[in-house]
């Protein structure tokens, strides 16, 4: 028997591709980018929920990451702009359009840092973590906008968006599809992560620690693994994003975008695999509704979390498919 | 660097130190004694600027200013601890900072609804915008002055009402037991609401006192709520020593840094570069003595170990 | 005589004033049961925390299978071969009964860092895990969820996830707590078995099975040991009946 979460998260992945196609039927190209800005925003926050839902690490600090995979594209792309090498000594590091390559590079930066932040945050637990996640966030906040070699304040624009080997991605059907692909692949990847052996142990050190401690296993250390991954896939998602505008500036690092990214997944369900694709693409949709009808938008966004989070706690999905089961 | 500059640095930091106790503070008693990480302390900051900039316009008086900071604040305070607060008691951390999360986006549009979007400005009294001459020939504005003697004296004043008083004695008894002051008879509802809207007023107050200095505007609280966060971090939760030490550290620190670093570089690097160098350096050196300080001691300098 | 292969010497704890742990001493040998009893507030679970390593001693050391583990944490010293039970059940409660026992299972394997092949469905750790559930009788229980367990079966499965890690040692906290007559008799039975496969230190409650079991028990009283000896000499131990089986009668 087909579970009902099954069935709405198989709908809900479809529906994202049937927009962006009848918007391409009816030649909406905005509508496209819209949908491509849920793929990404969802991306990031399968990324988020790997340390949130899995590892039960609150991680207020996740723009980090997101700002760290869109300085390795604003940097890459900008010195290829420039035909100016990042480095000549001691190997000669030239700026590159590639995605791949810029993808590459982000998933490693960002890890890098999810290790470095990793390593120190989770020496604690509780509001200490919270704490100290959003710390380190602002730290890069402010690191950015005073570092002047990549525009400070004023963020890095590219004005070509880089390439994907066989594709036109300045298309936006196209540019959709590389982030549909990257997004399906990281989600498929998320859900056998968390069916894993290492899925049951961290999600059990999540449960319950000293149980995890009494089989031997080491709760800091897959706590750390869980938040590393999940810094490099939030970093993934933040090289699509600076894609995407053709932009980046210190907002990716700002802690309200930490605090976004935190709703996607809170909006769809903490904890289920789909819950940030069904939270991001509402919250876009909200965006564009509600802002519509008014500037303050954001009274009615606060509003609604906070109705979600005192009455319903499992999110869209949780509402559509009930509460979960445990099953093996 | 003269030591006249420097002095007057070490003041600097002084007073930026004494603003962030008086958030940490509230953070701090609010998480101690009802078990809240609250976000939105930095929108009642932002309350108690705005409301001191629209009495002071109104009315012409600062003084009144800074007694409208402090009720509008610790009422904005009481409001938010009764219809929203007291739900998230009981819930985990996560459904706390949502919450309190949703509340900042509440109030900062809410606030950007009536105000606008454009900074006010809250101007110093004439008779504070002179400065003073202190010993050793030192001019310092005398408002700077005034807002460490504040911050000392309300720092004095909580120690004494923590350890001296009836509402002292059962914050001290709601952090080390929460069942047992229940069971002393004490009105654990409206202790919490008390204290939530102490917090609240302190948090108004240096929100007013600040803006006079810079502007009033949406926004302004949160990047004062992470420093907060990084002082609590630093000084250990539920610890108002703590609070005090880790904000003259930070407030030093932050100071110090932006003016000691950059020099400090040129001494061994080229000028711009340096500067550059020095001043991101400079803008990290809080969050580095923060990682230091977890390095050193996870729970922080005045934090229990258990 | 054989070497003991759980040895403490000379532990010491004090909380401030409060001595919980004074100058303990305490050997366990293959194929024994050694029981630990006391009244209430007598020490036995912090005694076993700084065995099991979840508390530092201030002084003295613990020796197992030949070597000093003070300076080891509670992970080393379970991938050692110390398999603990607590007193209190510590088991992940959204999971099934299956998943927590192959979740011990996972840690007597060893290796966590496996990101891909679904873990339910390896057959290795699934037949170990239903092994120990099929050992303490909850094998029809095993795709229940663990929060819907009663007590005495969360107590059960305890045992379980303990067998899963094959330990050299078993530490085990009051694990006939809440098991019922019945119960606790079929645990009875089953530990008395489970001694030649490794021996065990036990603190129980349960003075039936206690007296029915232990080659040896000790008596802890104010966090000291004030006797050890086998069942008979413990009941005729005229200090053992006024500090502690007096205090139980007056109770």
């Amino acid at each position: 028997m087909i579970q009902r979460e099954t069935l709405i998260n198989w709908a809900l992945f479809a529906l994202l591709p049937a927009t962006a196609l009848i918007a391409l039927w009816m030649d909406e190209p905005f509508i496209i980018t819209l949908a491509t800005k849920v793929a990404i925003l969802a991306l990031a926050g399968v990324g988020l929920n790997i340390a949130l839902g899995l590892g039960g690490l609150v991680s207020l600090g996740h723009a980090a990451f997101f700002g760290i995979g869109g300085y390795a594209m604003g940097i890459l792309a900008s010195h290829a702009q420039s035909y100016a090498p990042l480095m000549q000594t001691p190997v000669l590091i030239e700026g590159t359009t590639s995605m791949p390559v810029i993808w590459l590079v982000a998933i490693l930066a960002s890890a890098l840092a999810a290790l470095a932040i990793g390593a120190l945050s989770l020496r604690t637990t509780g509001v200490y973590f919270i704490m100290i996640t959003l710390a380190f966030g602002q730290m890069l906040y402010y690191f950015a906008i005073s570092w002047p070699a990549y525009g400070g304040e004023d963020g890095l624009s590219i004005y070509v968006r880089n390439g994907f080997p066989g594709l036109n991605t300045l298309d936006p059907i196209q540019f959709f599809a590389v982030a549909f692909v990257v997004l399906a692949a990281v989600l498929f990847f998320a859900g056998r992560l968390a069916r894993a052996p290492f899925g049951l142990a961290l999600a059990a050190a999540r449960q319950n620690p000293e149980r995890v401690e009494t089989v031997g296993l080491a709760p800091y250390r897959l706590r750390l693994v869980a938040f590393v991954l999940s810094g490099a896939v939030t970093g993934l998602a933040g090289a699509l994003f600076a894609d995407l505008n053709r932009f980046v500036s210190p907002t990716m690092f700002s802690w309200q975008m930490s605090g976004e990214i935190m709703i996607f997944v809170i909006l769809g369900g903490v904890g289920r695999l789909f819950g940030p694709v069904a939270g991001a693409a509402l919250f876009i949709l909200l965006e564009h509704v509600l802002g519509g009808l008014s500037d303050y938008w954001h009274v009615y966004l606060g509003g609604l979390l906070l109705l979600v989070v005192l009455f319903a706690r499992g999110g869209m999905i949780g509402l559509a498919a009930g509460r979960e089961v445990a099953h093996d | 660097m003269s030591l006249i500059l420097l002095i007057e640095q070490v003041l600097n930091g002084l007073q930026f130190g004494v603003m962030l106790f008086l958030m940490a503070a509230g953070l701090t008693l609010i998480f101690g004694v009802m078990g809240l990480i609250n976000l939105a302390h930095g929108s009642l900051y932002m309350v108690g600027a705005f409301a001191a900039a629209a009495v002071a316009g109104l009315t012409g008086s600062f003084v009144l200013a800074l007694l409208a900071s402090l009720i509008a604040a610790a009422a904005a305070g009481a409001l938010v601890e009764l219809l929203v607060i007291r739900r998230l008691y009981d819930r985990d951390h996560l459904d706390q900072v949502l919450a309190t999360f949703a509340l900042i986006l509440m109030f900062s549009e809410g606030t950007r609804w009536v105000f606008g979007s454009f900074p006010l400005f809250l101007d110093i009294p004439a008779a504070l915008a002179q400065p003073v001459s202190l010993p050793g020939g030192i001019l310092y504005p005398a408002y700077r002055l005034l807002i460490i003697a504040i911050g000392l004296a309300i720092a004095v004043g909580l120690f004494q009402l923590i350890a001296r008083t009836r509402i002292g004695i059962q914050i001290r008894a709601g952090e080390a037991d929460r069942e047992m002051i229940a069971a002393l008879g004490v009105d654990i509802s409206k202790l919490y609401t008390l204290v939530f809207a102490l917090g609240a007023a302190l948090a108004g107050l240096a929100g007013a006192l600040v803006g006079a200095i810079q502007s009033v505007q949406v926004g302004m609280g949160e990047p004062v709520l992470i420093l907060a966060f990084v002082v609590i971090v630093i000084g250990g939760i539920g610890s108002i020593k703590g609070a005090l030490v880790g904000a003259l550290l930070v407030g030093l620190t932050d100071t110090l840094g932006g003016v000691l670093l950059p020099p400090l570089f040129a001494t061994f690097m080229e000028a711009s570069s340096a500067s550059s160098v020095g001043s991101s350096l400079a803008s990290m050196s809080i969050y580095i003595l923060m990682a230091a300080v977890l390095l050193y001691k996870p729970t922080g300098l005045f934090g229990s170990t258990t | 005589m054989t070497e003991p292969l759980l040895q403490i010497k000379h532990l010491r704890k004090a909380f401030g004033a409060l001595v919980a742990t004074d100058d303990v001493s305490l050997t366990l040998y293959p194929g024994e049961i050694h029981a630990l009893i006391g009244p209430n507030g007598a020490g036995k679970s912090t005694l076993i925390k700084q065995i099991a390593g979840n508390l530092a001693p201030d002084a003295g050391e613990v020796w197992f299978e030949g070597r000093d583990v003070t300076p080891l944490s509670t992970v080393e010293r379970a991938r050692a071969g110390l398999g603990r039970t607590f007193q209190i059940s510590s088991l992940a409660m959204d999971y099934t009964v299956l998943q927590n026992a192959v979740l011990g299972a996972l840690g007597r394997r060893g290796t966590v860092w496996r990101f891909f092949r679904p873990v339910m469905r390896d057959a290795d750790l699934r037949a170990r895990a239903e092994a120990a559930l099929h050992r303490v009788g909850l094998m029809d229980h095993a795709h229940k969820r663990t929060a819907d367990l009663s007590h005495g079966q969360r107590r059960l499965l305890e045992v379980a996830v303990a067998l899963t890690l094959n330990p050299h040692v078993f530490l085990m906290d009051e694990p006939m707590a809440g098991l019922g007559a019945s119960g606790s008799k079929r645990l009875t039975g089953f530990l008395d078995d489970l001694r030649h496969e490794a021996p065990i230190l036990l603190v129980e409650h349960d003075m039936d099975a206690v007296f029915a079991l232990a080659d040896r028990i000790s008596v802890l009283v104010y966090g000291r040991i004030i006797a050890t000896g086998t069942a008979e000499e413990i009941r005729a131990d005229p200090l053992v009946r006024e500090a502690y089986l007096g205090a139980e009668d007056a109770a």
